[in-house]
């Protein structure tokens, strides 16, 4: 009888439920914010850089696994591009600015993937990640012969220098703040991707690609538009990486960096949005705290473990099965 | 003396039939792989590390009990066989009917952990195997001196390629393997043992990976980290031949070993490029590999 | 509520995670952390057995020096420069370590060092080859102690070429420091009368040298000369000796050769090889009964480069002893005063560039009826007298030299 009223109290329902899980969102950033705002006083700046770094890193990894459900085996080439470019550029050209040198860093990671992507995307599963492999192999040794990265020795003292000719970034704590600034904003800007109508397109092409084109969605150019992002931004972190650390190495460049980065994604929690960053610091950590340790020796063997505990018990991820454990206990 | 680009002729030949010996070597263990991922849909990334085994367990085998290689060329492979079965027992059993990337992520950790265990007890510079005597020296074939042994690798490495070939493809074994593994539900009403045949399907794939460890022990370094660098190689050979075709992983691991002894002459820098390199041309081309079905 | 939790649960697991690691600091300590390939492709040359080394030098000073404590921290560097800078970095800026000791890849050694350097503090590497960590990566933060690519190859192609090996053929690791192993052994061969005839850059790892050795073996050379190092080299020599290179009359020359190597290759495959060491355990009875008690900790007969990380280590804190300081440059002009006179060098000198100079061995892989258990494997043909063995100051591009 009454279905109008029935229709707006449902609409408000709706609404309520909404505005409250933005606050609750807002409420959660807002916190993390300041956490990994006063966090360089309580911790090691250089340290949370590098989990920052990599967090970049396997964000930019996972808008193409998690949300777009392609396996890339070869994300350590745009890493590496962005970090030598960076590199390169800062060491032997005085004149520039550092955020000039990381955004040509990324926009040569970004070239990188466009080509890797016009050649990859159109095969399918298996074969994709074999590809990037391969295209990945191709610009390893590319590196090793090139003198400019200096080869096995690496490039060392890459200047930090000034942003935007001001701000002092051999300070430690600036440095955090700029890396910081920059993260943020990836996040966010990976955040408005997925939740926005080209998002929704990926993860439905993710679900079922089959019915994506019957839809009449153009999914290669989807994808492709994903893996140039992905590539973008993994450049990005390679080249602040390279400014942090002052160096860029081949390690970079090797295959196992690409499979690490699986394994952050995946210890994680891939196709969530926080997870490759929870996954990064816990690799990073994990791996620091080991090579210090008693266990120094058995590093490879743990991550191994690791990696098999969490395709056997934790699919989903550190914060994956968070999710489910409080969708599932506290509704 | 007649040349070739710049390189003699003799040279050449000889080049070539090193080629062809490391390609029987490379289609040993794509053979293997191809097995594990035609009938079982597994990404086998511990597949180096059981070659790796089967090389270690031939000389450890050697120093402890004083087994020979006669013994080690049917021990060791069925050893790491067996090993293979419980890890599919215990750790793949888990994750079948998931998408195959899982099953990549899986056998990558297990090999991290076989290399991690076995680094930490006999090191790395590699343990020392003495050449059966049987084999030792060689023939002069005018063009080059091939030693015995090398003859011998691709001997009996094509025999045991071209008995799998036709044990899957040719008998009424092979017929049940691939129907058991396509249909499993069918073939269980049969009363065949499925899960049973899923066991044996993968511990035959990493036997044949052992076998191949076992014919390196004489003429490679053995370390705990020999199978890594062999890995992606080997999978870009799989990959090529199109993946899960039997005979595809025999024919391109002979053709790659070719193509890659060809670059160790005309550009040695190149050679452990060029597999990935002609990867990405034949993935261009053909989607599902040089003897791949379309998907 | 739940992304409350979800928050709260993320912020205590990374807080957990992040946390640790803040040793209380002690002015009354020596602290010297220990880096260096645990788990990688150098673990044997170093690695475990390099700390075990390191804690004999602690423990026959007597665990303090001037009734300073000595401590010690150890980590693996996973062969990754981003993994030694933020441990150095760490070790330096918060943990207090006065000195680091290991350094093995050379990647790893000069990030290493540009963080020793910044912080002013001492590095002693006893792992690495390259010889530019004291050309142009020197620091006045470092010591370059046991050997060099340069010191390597200077050695054993002149003794080659004097000997009549006059035509070389060169394999080389198509790597920064293959090359500049080439160069160096081009100029040596050149320079005394012998003719390079052929080279060929191997991609680094190569599984099979066949190839190569089959090339090499067509070229007629009367050496075949490995600019390459670990598995390579051991498997060009397994591959040469599987080839009958030297029932055929032609001679191979190892550049970077340790004893872990050769141990593992056997007197069967690698007897007559002849290489370039700094240092060998059965030299004389100081070094036999060193390497008898190494032997006795680790089940393993001594490396140059453990017996380096020894002997340096003790020549740190005898320098810390009589400067009554653990200032880096303190003890670095003590150490650069006073020559090395123990069971690792004599008369050894470190120079203004962090190079440290001693004299060099010339040896030859015994064959098996020569040795007599499975770590008798070297003759010591020849010394190669200090001056001689490395990089001299005139050419040296460091900026610590004078004139530079």
């Amino acid at each position: 009888m009454n279905q109008p009223v029935n229709q707006t109290e449902i609409k408000r329902a709706i609404l309520e439920q909404q505005t409250a899980d933005a606050r609750k969102k807002m409420i959660l950033n807002g916190v993390l914010l300041a956490i990994l705002l006063v966090a360089p006083f309580v911790m090691y700046p250089v340290f949370l850089m590098k989990i920052l770094c990599f967090a970049l890193f396997a964000v930019a990894f996972n808008l193409l696994f998690g949300f777009t459900g392609l396996l890339s085996f070869g994300h350590a080439a745009f890493l590496a591009a962005g970090g030598y470019t960076t590199g390169y550029l800062l060491s032997n050209f005085p004149g520039l600015t550092t955020e000039m040198g990381i955004v040509a860093g990324t926009l040569v990671a970004t070239l990188l993937g466009l080509a890797f992507a016009v050649l990859s995307i159109r095969r399918q599963g298996i074969y994709f990640a074999m590809v990037t492999l391969a295209l990945s192999q191709l610009v390893f040794f590319f590196f090793v012969q090139s003198e400019f990265t200096g080869g096995e020795d690496g490039m060392h003292g890459i200047p930090r220098g000034q942003l935007f000719g001001v701000v002092n970034l051999e300070s430690n704590l600036n440095m955090y703040y700029f890396v910081l600034a920059v993260f943020i904003a990836c996040y966010i800007l990976v955040q408005r991707i997925v939740s926005s109508p080209y998002g929704q397109v990926l993860r439905s092409i993710k679900q079922n690609e089959a019915r994506a084109v019957s839809l009449g969605y153009n999914v290669n150019r989807y994808k492709m538009l994903a893996f140039v992002i992905s590539a973008a931004l993994a450049g990005l972190a390679g080249s602040m990486k390279s400014v942090v650390f002052q160096l860029a190495s081949l390690n970079d460049a090797h295959w196992h960096m690409s499979g690490e980065v699986i394994l952050m994604t995946l210890v994680g929690g891939m196709g969530t949005l926080l997870g490759p960053v929870v996954g990064a610091t816990f690799v990073v950590n994990i791996e620091y705290q080991l090579s210090q340790g008693p266990l120094r020796d058995w590093v490879d063997f743990i991550l191994g473990g690791i990696f098999i505990l969490t395709v056997l018990a934790f699919r989903s991820g550190i914060v994956g099965e968070i999710q489910k454990f409080m969708k599932k206990n506290l509704g | 003396m007649s040349m070739i680009l710049g390189v003699p002729v003799a040279v050449l030949s000889g080049q070539l039939l090193i080629g062809i010996i490391n390609g029987a070597f490379y289609a040993l263990l794509s053979l293997g792989l191809a097995v594990i991922f035609g009938l079982l849909k597994i990404i086998n990334f511990a597949h180096g590390a059981m070659y790796m085994l089967g090389a270690m367990a031939t000389v450890i085998m050697f120093d402890m009990l004083g087994l020979n290689y006669w013994v080690a060329l049917f021990v060791a492979p069925v050893l790491v066989g067996v090993f293979g079965m419980l890890i599919e027992y215990f750790l793949l059993r888990r994750i079948s009917g998931q998408d195959h990337i899982y099953s990549l992520l899986l056998t990558f950790g297990a090999a991290l952990m076989i290399q991690g265990v076995l680094t930490n007890i006999y090191g790395v510079s590699g343990l020392r195997y003495a050449m059966p005597d049987a084999f030792k020296g060689g023939m002069n074939l005018g063009f080059m001196f091939l030693p015995y042994y090398r003859a011998w690798v691709i001997a009996i490495a094509l025999v045991v390629c071209f008995g799998t070939w036709f044990m899957i493809e040719k008998t009424k074994l092979g017929a049940y393997l691939r129907a058991g593994t396509e249909d499993a539900q069918l073939m269980q009403g049969f009363g065949i043992n499925v899960p049973l045949l899923v066991s044996l399907t993968y511990g035959f794939g990493v036997m044949l990976a052992a076998f191949a460890g076992v014919l390196a022990a004489p003429i490679y370094s053995v370390t705990p980290v020999m199978g890594s660098h062999i890995l992606i190689v080997v999978f870009a050979v799989v990959v090529i031949g199109g993946m899960g075709s039997i005979a595809g992983a025999i024919v391109t691991g002979i053709l790659m070993g070719i193509i890659e002894g060809l670059t160790k002459t005309f550009y040695p820098p190149a050679s452990s490029a060029v597999i990935f390199l002609v990867m990405v041309v034949v993935l261009m081309f053909r989607p599902t590999g040089l003897f791949g079905k379309e998907a | 509520m739940t992304m409350m939790k979800k928050l709260l649960t993320s912020a205590v697991a990374s807080a957990l995670m992040v946390g640790g690691a803040q040793a209380e600091i002690t002015d009354n300590t020596v602290k010297i952390g220990y880096l260096a390939d645990m788990s990688g492709t150098y673990r044997d040359l170093a690695g475990p057995n390099g700390l075990k080394a390191l804690e004999m030098a602690i423990a026959d000073f007597g665990g303090k020096v001037k009734g300073a404590k000595i401590e010690v921290v150890s980590a693996d560097d996973r062969n990754s420069p981003d993994v030694a800078s933020s441990t150095v970095r760490r070790w330096l800026e918060n943990d207090k370590v006065d000195m680091v000791s290991g350094l093995v890849a050379s990647s790893v050694t000069i990030a290493a060092t540009k963080i020793l350097e910044e912080n002013d503090k001492l590095g002693l590497v006893s792992g690495s080859a390259a010889s530019s960590i004291t050309n142009e990566h020197c620091t006045p933060n470092h010591i370059h102690y046991v050997y060099d690519t340069y010191a390597l190859s200077i050695g054993t192609p002149t003794a080659i070429v004097q000997e009549g090996g006059k035509s070389w053929y060169i394999l080389t690791a198509d790597y920064a420091f293959g090359h500049a192993m080439e160069a160096d052994v081009t100029r040596v061969v050149e320079a005394n009368g012998g003719e390079i005839v052929g080279s060929i850059r191997h991609p680094f790892p190569t599984p099979d040298f066949s190839s190569f050795i089959l090339q090499a073996q067509a070229s007629g050379a009367d050496v075949i000369a490995l600019a390459n190092a670990g598995a390579d080299t051991t498997n060009a020599i397994t591959t040469a000796s599987e080839f009958g290179v030297t029932q055929a009359g032609q001679t191979i020359a190892g550049l970077v050769v340790f004893l872990s190597d050769v141990h593992a290759l056997g007197t069967q495959a690698a007897q007559g090889l002849q290489l370039t060491t700094g240092w060998y355990w059965d030299m004389n009875d100081e070094t036999r009964e060193w390497s008898d008690r190494f032997l006795k900790e680790t089940g393993a007969r001594p490396t140059m480069v453990h017996a380096g990380i020894y002997s340096s280590a003790m020549q740190y804190f005898k320098a810390v002893e009589a400067t009554n300081s653990d200032d880096a440059q303190t003890v670095r002009k003590y150490m650069m005063e006073n020559p090395i006179n123990d069971m690792f060098a004599k008369n050894g000198r470190i120079r203004e560039d962090g190079r440290m100079v001693h004299d060099m061995y010339l040896a030859q892989v015994k064959t098996p009826e020569e040795s007599k258990d499975e770590w008798d494997l070297y003759k010591i043909v020849r010394t190669i007298p200090a001056d001689e063995a490395f990089r001299p100051l005139s050419e040296s591009k460091c900026k610590l030299v004078a004139g530079k």
